[in-house]
This record gives C-alpha cells, sequence and structure tokens, in this order.
C-alpha cells in the first residue's frame, strides 16, 4: 500500500510520518515531540514567574516534573497497548494542558494562591487523575467495537449524569447554571462525562439506524423531507436539550448535544436537511427561551450591547465579558508578556475566561497559536473519521472531535463576542476537573481508534 | 461519508475563521478604543506602575516613587507630609490625586508632549517609561520657618519673590498626611479621606489658594489706597472728614473706625495718616470719592475675578459689582462681599514692592528629564502692571509708616525697614475676626513678600487683632528670608 492511499492530499509532516512506518519511529516522534512540548511548558511557567515576581519558583519543579512524568508514563504506556496512535495527539494535548496550568500558576501568583490552595496544584492533580483514567480506557478499550454493542448503557449512563444535578440533594448551582454534583467527597460537572456517553451512543445507533434515517419522504418546497416516523429521534434529542437549557440554565451544553447529534445524524445519512429540520428546531426553542428565560435574555444583551452602562452594571451583566475584552485589548498583537499583565482584574480568569488570560499576556500571537494547536488536533482527528474501516469507529471520531471543536468554537466566541457568552470550559487550558476527565478520556479513544486505523492499513490482526 | 466529513471540516475551519477575525478585531482594531473607556482599570493601573517623577525643594526631595512589592510596583512617598501638603497634594490610588501631583501629573507621569520622544525611546528599548522631576521654587527652610511659626492655628501664609513670582512657601493648617492616602490599601485609604472630608477643620482644603474665601478687612486698603492714589482722583495732600461715627447712606447703620474715635483727632485726615492708623471711617469716604468701577478696574488689574494656575488652579478672588453707595462704603475697607485668597493679598503687597509690576506667582521652577536634562527651565512672567512705579513709591512710604509708627508695630524687625499692613476682618456678629498681615522687607530691596492669614481670631475670639497675632508670624517669615 502506499503511502498517499491513506491521505488523499498528504502534508509535508503526514509525509515524514508516513515514512515511518515502523512504530517505534513514530513512538519516538511522540516522544522527541513531548520533550519539545514539555521544554515549551517549563519555559512557559519560568516565564511566569519571573513575570509575575522576579524570581523563579521552588513549585515550579513540582509543576513542570509532575506533568513531565505523568505524560511521560503515558508514553511508555502507548508504546505497549496501541504502539501505533497518532504520534501527534498526546505532544499536542500536552502543550495546551501545560500551557493552562501555566496560565492557571501566572493567576495562582497574582491572587496569592500557593501550595494545595493554588488552582495550578489542583489542575496538577486534576491532570494526573485524568491521564490514569485515560490510561485505564486506553488499556481496558483494546478493541473499540466492542462499545457499540453496549450503545442503549450509553444512552442510558448520558441521560443519568444529564439529570444528575436536578436531583435535590446532590445536585448544586453554582453562578445560575444547575451543572454539578456535590457527592460529599467530590464534586463534578456530570455533564462533561456525558457528552462522551451520548457521543458514543450517537454513533452506535446512527450506525445502525442511517439506512431509515437516510430514507426520503415527501417533497415539499422543493426540498425532499425526512419521513415523519423518522423524526422521532431528532425530536427526543431536542427535547432533551431544550431541558438542559430550560432546568439546569445552560444554553452551552444545551447546544452542545444537540449540534453533535445533527452533525453525526448528517455524516451518518449525508442528508443535509437534518440541518434544516434540527436549526430550525433548536432556533425555535432559543427564541422561546430567550423571550421566557431572563438568563438566556440576558445573556443575548450583554453579547449584543455589551458597553452599555446599565448592562455593563447589571448583576448577570457584560461585567466580566467587558473586562476580558480589556484584558484582549491591553494584550494587542505581541501580548504583555507572561505575568506581565493584570488578567486577575477579569473575574474567572483561569476557567471561564483564559483565552482572554492568554489573549492579554501572549498577545493576539498567543490567541492564534492556541487555536492552531486545537485546529491540528481536530484535524487528527477528522483524520481518524476519514480513515476508519468501520464507520462506528469513523462516526465516533468525528463526534469527539467535533464535541471538542464545537466546545472551542462556543466558548472562544463567547469570550470574543462571536456568539452570546454560555458557560462552558475551554478544553485542556481551563481550571476544572471534570473538563480535563472527560477530554482526556476522548484523547484515549481518539489514541485507540488512531491506533486500530492504522494496524487495519498496515494489515495487522486489527479489529 | 467522505464527502460529508470534508464538509464538515470546511464548516470547523469556517468556525474557527470566525475566531481568528473575532480575536483580530479586538486585539488590534478595536485595542485602542478598549484601552481608552474610562473602565478599564488596566489603563489605570499602568500608569500608576511607571516610575512617577520627584518632587523636590531646594536640594530637598518631598515626594518620590519608592520601589514596592506589588501590583502597582512603585509607593509614592512623601517626606514632611503635612508640611508640604499645601503643595504637593495627594497622589491616591482610587480616590483621585490633588494639589501638584494633579497639576503636573502629565510631567511627573512622563505623559506630556515635551517627553514624547522619550516615551517612544523607552518603548523601543524596552525599559520602563519613567516620569519628569519637578523642581520647585519652594524653599524648605522658610517653608519650615513659615510651618512652625503658624504654629498649631489655623490659617494659611504665602511668602514669594516680588520680582519673579517664585512662591517660597505655601502652608496651609490644619494640614493632612498625604502619606496616608497614598497606601495601596485602598479600604484603609477610602476611611481616611472619608475622615478627613467630614472633618470640621478642614484639612483637606489648601487655604491659600483654594479654601473659602476671606474677607480681607484693613488689608483691603492697600488695594483701595493703591487704586485712588494711582487714579489721580486723590492725592497725598487729599484730605477727608474724620468723624468718629459715620452714619451710611440710605440706612441706619453707622460705622465706627476700630477702637472708636476719630483717626487721630484731627478735624481731617490724609490717605497717609488713614493707612497708618487703619481707621474706617476715611477709606469709606475715599471709596465713595473715586468709585465702584474705578476699584474694580485696579482690582482686575491685581489679579480678582481671574482664576490662576500656579500650576494648581487658585480660586478667583472677588469683589462685588452693582452696589449701592453705603456697600461701596463697606467694601472700601474690606467688609461686604469682598472675599480674598491669601494668595491675592501677598500679589497685592508683591506688585507695590516691585515697583508697581504683578509677576505672576508659581511653585513650579522647572522640569528636569531622567536624564537631568532640563525640559522646562524658569521663565518669570509679568502678570499686569497695575499701579505706575511712582504710585508704588508712595503706598511702600505709606506702608514702612503703618509699621514703623502705625498700627501693624508688631512687624517691625531691628535695623530693617518692613512695609506692611494688618487688618482685622469681621464675620458678623459674635463671630471670631479673620486676622491678617501682609507686607514686605527690606522695603527698598524686597526680597520676600508675605501674606498671613490667622482663622478664628487665632483661638482669642473677638479680642484677637492683625497685630499682635498674624504680625509676629509675617515677622518671623520675613526673618528666615533675610537670615539667608
Amino acid at each position: 500500500m502506499s503511502p498517499t492511499a491513506i491521505d488523499d492530499r498528504p502534508t509535508i509532516t503526514e509525509q515524514l510520518i508516513l515514512r515511518l512506518r515502523i512504530p517505534t519511529k513514530i513512538r519516538n516522534l511522540e516522544a522527541s515531540l513531548i520533550v519539545f512540548a514539555m521544554i515549551i511548558n517549563a519555559a512557559a511557567i519560568a516565564l511566569v514567574d519571573i513575570g509575575a515576581t522576579g524570581a523563579l519558583d521552588a513549585e515550579l519543579i513540582g509543576l513542570v516534573g509532575g506533568l513531565g512524568a505523568i505524560v511521560l508514563t503515558m508514553h511508555i504506556a502507548i508504546r505497549y497497548v496501541a504502539r501505533d496512535a497518532d504520534p501527534l495527539i498526546l505532544p499536542i494535548v500536552t502543550l495546551l494542558n501545560g500551557l493552562g496550568i501555566a496560565m492557571i500558576h501566572r493567576l495562582d501568583l497574582a491572587t496569592g494562591l500557593s501550595g494545595w490552595q493554588a488552582n495550578a496544584t489542583r489542575q496538577m492533580v486534576w491532570t494526573a487523575i485524568a491521564m490514569v483514567i485515560a490510561l485505564v480506557v486506553i488499556v481496558a478499550v483494546r478493541n473499540h467495537r466492542v462499545l457499540q454493542r453496549y450503545r442503549y448503557l450509553w444512552m442510558l449512563v448520558g441521560v443519568i449524569l444529564l439529570v444528575m444535578p436536578l436531583i435535590p440533594g446532590i445536585g448544586v448551582t453554582i453562578s445560575g447554571a444547575r451543572l454539578w454534583v456535590d457527592l460529599g467527597f467530590v464534586s463534578f460537572q456530570p455533564g462533561e462525562i456525558a457528552k462522551i456517553a451520548l457521543a458514543l451512543f450517537f454513533a452506535g445507533y446512527l450506525v445502525t439506524a442511517r439506512d431509515s434515517l437516510s430514507a426520503v419522504g415527501k417533497q415539499f418546497l422543493g426540498v425532499r423531507w425526512p419521513r415523519g416516523r423518522d423524526l422521532g429521534p431528532i425530536i427526543i434529542v431536542w427535547l432533551v436539550a431544550m431541558m438542559v437549557l430550560v432546568f439546569q440554565h445552560d444554553m452551552g451544553t444545551s447546544f452542545l448535544y444537540f449540534g453533535l447529534f445533527m452533525v453525526l445524524m448528517y455524516v451518518a445519512t449525508g442528508r443535509a436537511i437534518w440541518f434544516v429540520v434540527g436549526g430550525g428546531l433548536f432556533g425555535t426553542g432559543a427564541i422561546v427561551a430567550s423571550l421566557w428565560l431572563d438568563y438566556v435574555k440576558g445573556r443575548f444583551d450583554a453579547w449584543l450591547d455589551s458597553f452599555n452602562p446599565a448592562i455593563y452594571d447589571a448583576i448577570g451583566g457584560s461585567y466580566q465579558l467587558v473586562q476580558g475584552l480589556f484584558g484582549f485589548a491591553s494584550g494587542g498583537i505581541i501580548g504583555a508578556g507572561l505575568g506581565a499583565g493584570r488578567p486577575d482584574i477579569t473575574p474567572l480568569a483561569e476557567s471561564d475566561y483564559i483565552m482572554a488570560t492568554i489573549g492579554e499576556e501572549l498577545g493576539l500571537v498567543g490567541v492564534f497559536a492556541v487555536l492552531c494547536l486545537y485546529l491540528l488536533f481536530i484535524s487528527r482527528g477528522l483524520r481518524i473519521g476519514f480513515n476508519g474501516a468501520d464507520d462506528f469507529g469513523r462516526l465516533l471520531a468525528v463526534g469527539l472531535t467535533f464535541v471538542l471543536a464545537l466546545q472551542v468554537f462556543v466558548v472562544v466566541g463567547g469570550v470574543t463576542r462571536v456568539i452570546p457568552v454560555t458557560g462552558l470550559t475551554t478544553p485542556f487550558l481551563a481550571a476544572g476537573g471534570s473538563s480535563l476527565v472527560a477530554n482526556w478520556i476522548i484523547v484515549a479513544l481518539l489514541l485507540r481508534l488512531s491506533d486500530t486505523v492504522r494496524h487495519q492499513n498496515q494489515g495487522g490482526e486489527g479489529a | 461519508m467522505n464527502r460529508e466529513l470534508r464538509r464538515l471540516s470546511w464548516g470547523i475551519f469556517v468556525m474557527f475563521f470566525a475566531l481568528f477575525v473575532s480575536s483580530t478585531i479586538i486585539q488590534v482594531f478595536q485595542a485602542d478604543n478598549l484601552r481608552v473607556d474610562a473602565r478599564n482599570t488596566r489603563t489605570l493601573l499602568e500608569s500608576y506602575s511607571a516610575e512617577r517623577g520627584s518632587i523636590i525643594a531646594g536640594n530637598t526631595t518631598i515626594a518620590e516613587s519608592v520601589p514596592a512589592n506589588d501590583q502597582y510596583r512603585y509607593q509614592r512617598t512623601y517626606y514632611d507630609g503635612p508640611m508640604y501638603s499645601a503643595v504637593t497634594g495627594y497622589y491616591t490610588i482610587s480616590q483621585g490625586i490633588s494639589g501638584l501631583e494633579a497639576a503636573m501629573n502629565d510631567e511627573l507621569s512622563g505623559q506630556s508632549n515635551n517627553q514624547f520622544f522619550d516615551q517612544v525611546l523607552a518603548l523601543v528599548s524596552g525599559r520602563d517609561p519613567r516620569g519628569a522631576t519637578v523642581q520647585l521654587t519652594i524653599d524648605p527652610v522658610i517653608q519650615e520657618a513659615a510651618w512652625k511659626a503658624l504654629g498649631s492655628k489655623s490659617g494659611s501664609i504665602v511668602a514669594l519673590d516680588p520680582t519673579t513670582g517664585r512662591i517660597l512657601a505655601m502652608v496651609s493648617k490644619p494640614a493632612y498626611d498625604p502619606n496616608e492616602l497614598a497606601s495601596h490599601d485602598t479600604v484603609t485609604v477610602i476611611d481616611r479621606y472619608q475622615q478627613l472630608l467630614v472633618d470640621d477643620k478642614a484639612p483637606l482644603v489648601n487655604r491659600a489658594i483654594a479654601g473659602n474665601l476671606y474677607h480681607p478687612g484693613s488689608v483691603f486698603k492697600l488695594l483701595v489706597a493703591s487704586a485712588a492714589l494711582d487714579s489721580g482722583l486723590v492725592s497725598t495732600s487729599t484730605t477727608v472728614k474724620n468723624p468718629s461715627v459715620l452714619k451710611l447712606p440710605g440706612s441706619d447703620s453707622v460705622i465706627k473706625n476700630s477702637g472708636g474715635g476719630s483717626c487721630g483727632g484731627t478735624a481731617t485726615v490724609t490717605i497717609a495718616t488713614a493707612l497708618k492708623l487703619s481707621c474706617n471711617i476715611p477709606f469709606a469716604e475715599i471709596g465713595a470719592r473715586i468709585g465702584e468701577s474705578v476699584i474694580q478696574s485696579y482690582a482686575e488689574d491685581f489679579g480678582f475675578g481671574a482664576t490662576l494656575e500656579i500650576p494648581m488652579p487658585v480660586t478667583a478672588s472677588t469683589y462685588p459689582s452693582n452696589m449701592d453707595q453705603a456697600q461701596v462704603m463697606l467694601s472700601s475697607f474690606g467688609q461686604y462681599d469682598v472675599r480674598v485668597t491669601p494668595l491675592q493679598i501677598a500679589m497685592l503687597s508683591s506688585a507695590i514692592a516691585n515697583k508697581g509690576v504683578l509677576m505672576t506667582p508659581t511653585v513650579v521652577d522647572s522640569v528636569i528629564a531622567p536624564d537631568l536634562s532640563v525640559i522646562t527651565p524658569f521663565e518669570a512672567h509679568e502678570y499686569s502692571t497695575p499701579i505706575s512705579a511712582k504710585t508704588a513709591k508712595t503706598m511702600v512710604k505709606m506702608m514702612i509708616d503703618a509699621v514703623g509708627s502705625g498700627v501693624s508695630s508688631n512687624a517691625q524687625i531691628p535695623g530693617i525697614a518692613v512695609a506692611g499692613k494688618t487688618g482685622t476682618a469681621e464675620n458678623g456678629e459674635g463671630e471670631p475676626y479673620t486676622l491678617w498681615f501682609t507686607g514686605f522687607a527690606p522695603a527698598d530691596n524686597p526680597q520676600v513678600v508675605v501674606a498671613v492669614v490667622i482663622e478664628d481670631g487665632g483661638g482669642l475670639g473677638q479680642s484677637g487683632r492683625g497685630n499682635t497675632v498674624a504680625a509676629p508670624i509675617a515677622r518671623k517669615v520675613m526673618e528666615a528670608v533675610l537670615a539667608q
């Protein structure tokens, strides 16, 4: 098989990788890229210290060493359990995760948090936990097709996770959104994990239901509409999304789930009409919600008229958004420099507004670099979708990748006023354990899927 | 499926393209507008983190920015803070800035037009921008003498060099310590600021230039006498009637001379005697003779009615208009609605001391760049020439007599001719008097002009007099200058 058969238009990087057909060479490439990413991370954390305090801090060793050790463990494990996995995914995520820790550490310095109180330390611990879980997933899921078998289990898991925050006693409301579950010993956002369960369910369900869903119904207005009886699934998902919007006050998650289902339906059936149907349903829901729900209306007002003093000063108004914009503006093109800005002025700068922090200290250049890293990650995920041998694996890869892409768009688009602000986390960068665990599980699944793809193409035993 | 995936890839690319565009718009095209938004605290904090220039009097640093280990990077520090508070003002993080700190903010923060190239250089070389140093005209020795001479009394002293307009001392009491307001602990600063703001003694008010304006009382007779003589409407030989009681036209009220009786016991009296003995009735008659419009015009030449910047803004002193005859008479010895700043009274004496030429007063000697080059050197400016040299000479002679053998005797300095005039202004029934002295020494070659005002009768109620309370304080300040 010639290398070009794997991709229509191979890039130079891809050609380079493809020449390294022996698995250990791929892993060696991964190792050197991880070292490169860790050098950048160490430099970022060191510059944060020097920029903010003028001296290097002892916590630097813990942060850099800790992250390096976990990533290296992950890398060594992959050498044994997923030898052919994509060599770019882990370095990209290492870089994003490390950059996130650097920025969170930077905000800790500004707010005077240190030791176990520091968000960066917690992020470090959560990264370790997330990677261990990711390792377990890679080791446990040796054959991804097994996952398809349990599709209705994933549905059940997804729905339970979604409903959990609404259960009295364990559900917690934070900044107006009921997204959290507090089990006493640990609190987390089940919605983050739910997105993986739902991606698994959607992919598994659509692989079997695609033929029926592709069937053509009556022609109306020059368009062939789906048959009435096939509208069931999309209406159910729409109802779930609306429930999240109304009861959990979470526009972002609602949009994320629905968008994921719509895209997977389109990819599975090849029928763009699902976008029309889905877009119409969600659009109507959002408009009705903005009329009936104050918080949705508030988000739209803050988006459209951010600088209006009344909206700026209102509770739940545009104060945070505008402070974030001030942060971006003060960064300009090249940024204030790590540790040299004032990102702590923006509330929640370490989580929802981490991109404003990056924009302020690393400038437009830094924002572009981070967006390019995401794009590169997404392209690796989509590649699995293009090259996979089985449709479930392809749909799953596309679903997981798209969830991440949409999440980046919704959160970065929110802080840069492309769309109204919603409460989603920036994958890998933002402080928050649930988000890290969920996104590292996505990494594990993509690594497993990419390993299978290459395995099959090499004529190995495959799946 | 690959066709759909290709389209999806394009869709994701469009989404990210929107993010590239939006972040570019914010960080490049809207950045300048966002930076100047009043709600952008980053811009404000940035201005605090530049190394602000020092304020220097003589060879003494009275305010400077010391490196600090917090987000503001520098701590504004004042030395002898209360003593210089009337000049420096304060520099707070969140409660605004005042005094010279506000008036010279552009220079101190390095933002003035003259420092533009330095700013560009700082940007290119990557070093932090630095502000310029402001060299004051204040003489620390005289400032300290004035501060001590005023003691615990409420009031103000202005001392200046009549030939250049340089303000040598400017004191206002009670004062405050600007260090307390320069703290970076905003809560403490707001508490202290509120305390100072509601304090009955109004320590934040700079009485020398911006307090509640005072009745000048008899020191205003210098202006009426200057106007009368310079206009030619009254000469040194002109005599006016000298009763012990004068009924005001159109009313039952009467005016008396201070201490009762006539002015020196003669049937008629000259303007020189009236000034020397500070008699009210002759000045009421002189004022009525020359009229409101003449006095008004001279008052404006001396600086009344105009706001001045030294470079701190000075409240305009007022001479009332559209008065009836009785009001003109009352205002001619500094009562009714005549209101002045101590600086205005010093300017009045200054013009007389400087042969009729009034120099524009200022506290700023020069502005010095961080590389020690002088950005703005000192230049003396003439404000006006309110009276002729001849009138000035006559006035000096009359003022020497007032101190030498008149009612302003407590300003005498042995072996030196001192010219001066006291004032004891009434503030209404039962209220303590405002006590004044203004003058200069040596009379033939003045090195210093002073104006002293003491509020609340110097704590003596209605028994304090300008000559007993204000004149000795002025003498101490003049002696401090002459001792140099």
